[in-house]
Order: structure tokens, then C-alpha cells, then sequence
């Protein structure tokens, strides 16, 4: 195995033993990089100098602390001071912040070693990573395929062993649908344990920063990195933060894990379903009590979601208007036309489409039919996953109705892609935490299993997670690319 | 409920969007198509619940009113597009 090829806590322990360095760590990185990027295509930016220097620093002081020394990468809509920020955008695509977002910083402080940053859909709006202004990422499992996203730059490094762990953002899914797609692991927190600050804002009352790593033991670790309360994000909370690998313990005996039906239901591939009742099983065999249960305004939760996320993008996107930063259309003749001359440039077909949605449905006459409906079906679907885990520790379902599909097919179908979040967008609507962890593979392609927590259970999830990988092979497993 | 050609660039005039005409055609399909899709949530009887625009409980958050520098005009400038002598530099609004 090559050093890229491990997982962080792998790779901590041969820090600390003093048996590698993190420049060796990047070393394997950046030679998996050259010899796999140009067919996977995760990487916007490679920071390949400041990586070096860091590694070389911590090597330097010895202390190989939390995720000191270990190569990882961001998704390109976390701010980096002096390291542009393009959201993957025409708009931002000679963005330079003059700030490290919270979590950025907060990696910084470990001397985690940023080796770039990872491509998306175009600030974050789309399933596949296909809405990049720039280039599609390929999926490490079949090239043919979309890694799924939005943060499936992210995804594809991980699970092509190009970086060690990922940090990526999850509005209705874009962590765990990629992290499914691509058979990693991938942790959207609870909305408010992690600092939104510097994050590029799309659906701000639904974004949250989380991870895409190679096992739950990483998970569990990156977690305890970026967790915690910030005063530049008033959404985060002030509430204490433990150490998640206290969580890994494998063992279930006498949890009980709920299985809402309606998350198997018409469009979700029965080889889907095939994997994740064999995953209930196992679950059942190592003692957990499962049982199916019913969460009945699922099916309401994608409307309200492509009401309430464009409405909030709308609002949010406003401030690109070629002023302060960004692209400008320097050849309009007055404010306005300049305004909407430099828009139309900038923004790709899904964000404009995302815009016009959310700008149609706050509008007067409109607002009461959809956006304040919308909101009232927001709290319907909260209230059923209250009602659920008044009776049960975790919720089991599919990450994803399919594994991933092929480049190109849905991207001429906008309501057939937005179909591929159904399972994840009820659990950015209700705020809770959940994570994608690899549960078993259809015709060689990974099939997430998504297990969704209470409010600030993030360790409930890691344990249940954490049993599930010690007691199965799937976890680890990789694609065959670049063996040739 | 189709969206007329008018409506959709009255939005896009409310979202200072700049559409060529094909966009218009097919943000117009497009739109209308969702915006169909959407009926559904009118199977639900919500007249008496309260709408849920965030999940937390946190209402107004305060902190003290105090002055903080934490750029220079030289860095909040660095990525304007346009400026003259330490300002953003706009076309002509009137």
C-alpha cells in the first residue's frame, strides 16, 4: 500500500511513531495526483508550494498532534486567504479572499497540509458536479460517471486517494450523496456545530460544512477538528463539544434504529433496496433493534426544499453584482444594465435557474402561495423526525434511489435531478446530522447507507457507523483506477 | 401553470438577470414545470401550522456595538474590478 492509499488515524500513528513524515504523506499524494488527476479532474486549484511548507514546518517541530502533517483538501466555496475561491464560477473565478473561513483557519491552527481546492457544482447548485463552470469530475468507480455533488470534487479525491480526507458543504445532500456515490464516508453535522464563517453562501438556513473521509475513525476526527461555536457565524452554537472518538465503540446491542418506509418507495433501484435491508440485517445480527416506522411528509420534503433553497439563493446571490468583487461586464453603459449584463455573464444555466425560481416565488402576489407555504411544510417534516426519534436512536435509508449514473444522463432533466437528493433533503429541512457510509455495492458501484442522528448526536451516528464498518468489508474498499 | 413570456421577464428583471431570448423560452418551460411539480404541497392542510424558517432556536443575537478593523481598505479593494482613489468605481446610475 502507498501512503496515500491509508487513512488519517493510520497515518497519525506512523507520525507519531516517528516511521513517515508528512512530506513523505504528501510526496504519495501529489505522485497519486499526477498519475490519476487527468482522468478524475477533483482538483480546481493545487496548492502544491504552501503544502510543502507546511509539511516540511511540522515535520520540522515533530509534533504530530489531531491532524497535524496530514495531506487533505477543500471544496472550492471555503474561503482561503489568498488562494482564490472560484465556487467553481465564471463569477468568482479571479476571487482572491482576504480571509481564511473559520474551519480553514481551525485546520491551519492544526497544520493540516492543504494540498488545493476541489470542484463542485457551481456554488453548490446541482447532484453531479456537471454544473462547473470549468470541467466535470469523473467518478473513481467508473470514469463514465458522475462523482454526484455538489461536492463531488471532494468525493473523488478522497475515494481516488489523491487526498486523505476532504472537507465539503451540504445544502440538501452535496456530502452525502457524493460520498455515497463515490464509497466514502461523508458527514453532514447538525446545523450550527460547525462555524458557517467564510463559507460562500448558498441556502443559508440549510448549509453546514462537514467531511468526506475513508473510514468513521477519520470521520469521528475531522469532526472534533471543525466542530464548535464561532462568533463570526450567529448560527453556530454554544453548546459543548465532545470528543468523537470517545463514540467509536462497536457495539449496538439494544439500539434501536427506525426505518421509515417512505424512503423505499417507488424510484428507488431495488438493488438499492436489495443492499440496504442486507445492511439492516447485519444491524439486526449485532443486536440493534430494527424496525420500520413511517416519517409521512417525506414526500413533501423536495418541493418545500426547491422553494425554500432558491428563495434563500436568491437572496444570497444578490451580492454578486460586479462591484466589489468578481466578474464585471465592463461594457455596459449604466448600473442596471451592468448589474444584469455582468450576471447573465457570470452564472452558469442551474444558478440562474435557481435565481429566477427563488426571485418567482418571493415575489409579490407569489410569496403566501409558495415561499410561506413552504415554510409551513418545513416544520411538518421536522415534526415527524421529532416524532421518530422520541422513539429511536438512529434513522436508517438509502443515501441515494440509484448508484451513480452516467455523465450527461440527467443533465437535460432538471426535476430528474433534482430527484437524487430525496433521501437527503428532508434532513437539511429538519436540521439534524446524518452521515453516508459505504453499505454495499450494485454491479461494482457503491451504495451509501445513510444514518441520520438527534440534534447534536453526531456520536450516536459514529457508533452505530463505526459497528457497522468493523463488522463488514465495505469500508476501504477501492476502485481500480490508475492500476493499469 | 405555464409562466407567459411577460412574467418571466418581470423576474428576471426582479433578479437583474440579463436573458437572451432563448433563455426566456426555456427558463419559461423550465420554471413552469417545477412550479407544477410544486402543486403537491397543496395536498396539505397548513392553515394552522407555523411556519419554520429556521431550525434553531435562536432568535435575535447580540453583541456589543463596538467599532473593529480587521481589513484594510487596500484588501477590501483588491478585487474590485474597478477603482479610483480608494473607491469602487460604478458606471453612471443617473
Amino acid at each position: 500500500m502507498e501512503l496515500c492509499q491509508l487513512t488519517a488515524h493510520e497515518l497519525k500513528d506512523k507520525l507519531v511513531q516517528k516511521e513517515i513524515t508528512a512530506t513523505d504523506i504528501l510526496d504519495s499524494c501529489l505522485q497519486r495526483v499526477a498519475q490519476v488527476e487527468t482522468q478524475v479532474k477533483a482538483f480546481v486549484t493545487l496548492t502544491e508550494e504552501s503544502a510543502r511548507e507546511t509539511a516540511r514546518a511540522v515535520d520540522e517541530k515533530g509534533d504530530y498532534r489531531g491532524l497535524a502533517g496530514i495531506t487533505c483538501a477543500l471544496k472550492d466555496n471555503l474561503c482561503t486567504k489568498g488562494i482564490r475561491t472560484t465556487c467553481s464560477s465564471r463569477m468568482l473565478e479571479n476571487f482572491v479572499p482576504p480571509y481564511d473561513a473559520t474551519v480553514v483557519r481551525k485546520m491551519k491552527d492544526e497544520q493540516a497540509v492543504i494540498l488545493g481546492k476541489l470542484n463542485m457544482d457551481e456554488f453548490a447548485m446541482g447532484s453531479s458536479t456537471e454544473n462547473s463552470a470549468f470541467f466535470p469530475t469523473s467518478n473513481p468507480w467508473d470514469l463514465e460517471r458522475v462523482p454526484g455533488g455538489s461536492s463531488g470534487g471532494s468525493a473523488a479525491a478522497v475515494a481516488a486517494d489523491e487526498v486523505i480526507y476532504a472537507l465539503g458543504s451540504d445544502t440538501g445532500g452535496s456530502i452525502r450523496q457524493p460520498a455515497a456515490f463515490c464509497g466514502v464516508v461523508g458527514m453532514k453535522p447538525t446545523y450550527g456545530r460547525v462555524s458557517r464563517y467564510g463559507l460562500v453562501a448558498f441556502a443559508s438556513s440549510l448549509d453546514q460544512i462537514g467531511s468526506l473521509t475513508k473510514d468513521v475513525t477519520d470521520c469521528a476526527l475531522v469532526l472534533n477538528l471543525i466542530s464548535g461555536y464561532d462568533k463570526m457565524d450567529s448560527t453556530s452554537v454554544n453548546a459543548e463539544v465532545p470528543d468523537y472518538t470517545r463514540f467509536l465503540v462497536p457495539d449496538i446491542k439494544g439500539f434501536k434504529i427506525g426505518v421509515p418506509r417512505e424512503y423505499f418507495q417507488a424510484g428507488v433501484d431495488e438493488r438499492v433496496k436489495e443492499v440496504i435491508k442486507q445492511a439492516l440485517l447485519k444491524m439486526e445480527d449485532l443486536g440493534a433493534m430494527v424496525e420500520e416506522t413511517s416519517l409521512p411528509h417525506t414526500e413533501y420534503a423536495l418541493p418545500a426544499y426547491y422553494i425554500i433553497a432558491p428563495a434563500e439563493a436568491s437572496s444570497n446571490l444578490a451580492r454578486f453584482d460586479g462591484v466589489r468583487y468578481g466578474l464585471r461586464d465592463t461594457e455596459a453603459e449604466n448600473i442596471i444594465e451592468m448589474f444584469a449584463s455582468t450576471r447573465a455573464r457570470g452564472f452558469g444555466p442551474e444558478v440562474k435557474r435557481r435565481i429566477m425560481l427563488g426571485t418567482y416565488a418571493l415575489s409579490s402576489g407569489y410569496y403566501d402561495a409558495y415561499y410561506l407555504k413552504a415554510l409551513k411544510v418545513r416544520r411538518l417534516v421536522k415534526e415527524d423526525f421529532d416524532r421518530a426519534f422520541a422513539r429511536y436512536d438512529v434513522l436508517a435509508v438509502p443515501t441515494t434511489p440509484t448508484v451513480a449514473f452516467k455523465i450527461h444522463e440527467k443533465s437535460d432533466n432538471v426535476l430528474s435531478m433534482y430527484m437524487s437528493d430525496i433521501a437527503t433533503i428532508p434532513i437539511n429541512l429538519a436540521g439534524v446530522p446524518a452521515l453516508s457510509i459505504p453499505g454495499g455495492f450494485v454491479d461494482g458501484l457503491p451504495v451509501g447507507l445513510q444514518l441520520i442522528g438527534k440534534p447534536f448526536a453526531e456520536g450516536t451516528i459514529l457508533r452505530v457507523a463505526y459497528t457497522f464498518e468493523q463488522n463488514t468489508d465495505y469500508v476501504g474498499r477501492k476502485p481500480k483506477l490508475g492500476v493499469n | 401553470m405555464a409562466l407567459t413570456g411577460k412574467e418571466v421577464e418581470h423576474v428576471a428583471m426582479l433578479a437583474r438577470l440579463k436573458l437572451s431570448e432563448e433563455d426566456q423560452k426555456k427558463f419559461g418551460e423550465q420554471l413552469s414545470a417545477i412550479l407544477d411539480y410544486m402543486k403537491r404541497l397543496n395536498d396539505l392542510d397548513t392553515e394552522k401550522v407555523e411556519p419554520l424558517a429556521h431550525v434553531l432556536p435562536l432568535h435575535n443575537v447580540f453583541r456589543s456595538d463596538e467599532a473593529r478593523q480587521e481589513f484594510s481598505r487596500e484588501e477590501m479593494l483588491a478585487n474590485a474590478p474597478l477603482e479610483e482613489s480608494g473607491l469602487f468605481k460604478v458606471p453612471k446610475i443617473m
